[in-house]
């Protein structure tokens, strides 16, 4: 059930991007974008991180978005004439992405060194939980504290200044934006 | 647990952005292929935060919040440069200088 659910929210965000990169007007565009957020948004959740999921929702799809469309809407551009580049960089494009592509998707045959090393010793894969102790405490942790407590641990404690410079960061980013975007007086 | 597949997947949204931002002139659909290289990023730390603990989710956070600034401050940028060319092709805008 969770594999085919998988599949078809995979599916319909390789759909969704790729319609993406090839709609001309920038308005569709930046919907399908939001569509391949959704679809990114279920997969979390069947990868048991409901929180990240809901965050994807409200920050990506919700106010990044929001951010492009309005921008999109403010310039009010011309669409009539495609932004495509010509062939010999749809050529290149392709060379390039397909390679990296390729060497990315060796991914899928990924096995973690520790695993590795178990199937070569006994055979077979055994208990999973057992090897990578670190995923069964999490998710331990997510049934006793929930799903927003085992995130906010460890976010308030051992990456207490990450975080703190990260607001230092938004803080930058809010006067730099600001400051460009204003009009000169 | 399906590992496997979601690497994969992240693979392919990840190629899918390069191709956009190599593919499209216009300023701000190559914002967007960026954005999806970020998200599918975001599906590889979620899908190793099964195997490796929590800290996953929380560089996801920072991935988030690092997004969420560049979109911010990129949008700005491309308003700055609408105002100065009226246009937000990248064919124009091949000079370092204003």
């Amino acid at each position: 059930m969770i594999a085919a659910l998988f599949w078809f929210f995979a599916a319909a965000a390789v759909l969704s991007a790729s319609l993406c990169i090839l709609q001309r007007n920038p308005v569709s565009a930046a919907l399908w974008l939001v569509s391949t957020m959704f679809s990114l948004a279920a997969i979390y959740v069947l990868l048991d991180a409901q929180f990240i999921a809901a965050i994807q929702v409200l920050v990506y799809a919700g106010a990044v978005m929001v951010l492009f469309l309005f921008v999109i809407m403010l310039l009010n551009l011309d669409h009539a004439t495609s932004d495509i580049r010509g062939p010999s960089t749809i050529a290149a494009t392709v060379v390039i992405a397909g390679l990296l592509a390729g060497e990315l998707f060796a991914l899928w045959s990924y096995t973690p060194h520790r695993l590795a090393v178990e199937l070569a010793q006994a055979g077979s894969a055994g208990d999973v939980s057992a090897l990578f102790a670190a995923g069964a405490i999490a998710r331990q942790e997510a049934q006793a504290k929930g799903v927003v407590g085992a995130v906010a641990a460890p976010l308030f404690q051992a990456y207490l200044v990450p975080f703190e410079i990260t607001s230092i960061l938004l803080l930058v980013a809010i006067i730099g934006a600001v400051v460009l975007a204003k009009r000169k007086v | 647990m399906l590992l496997g597949p979601s690497l994969g997947l992240s693979a392919i949204l990840f190629s899918l952005g390069v191709a956009g931002v190599l593919l499209r002139r216009n300023a701000i659909v190559v914002f967007m292929c960026i954005e999806l290289m970020l998200n599918a990023v975001n599906l590889t730390f979620v899908a190793l935060a099964q195997l490796y603990g929590a800290s996953g989710y929380i560089m996801v956070f920072f991935v988030m919040t690092v997004a969420a600034a560049e979109a911010a401050v990129g949008l700005a940028i491309i308003l700055a440069m609408f105002r100065h060319r009226q246009s937000v092709d990248l064919q124009n805008i091949n000079l370092l200088r204003g």
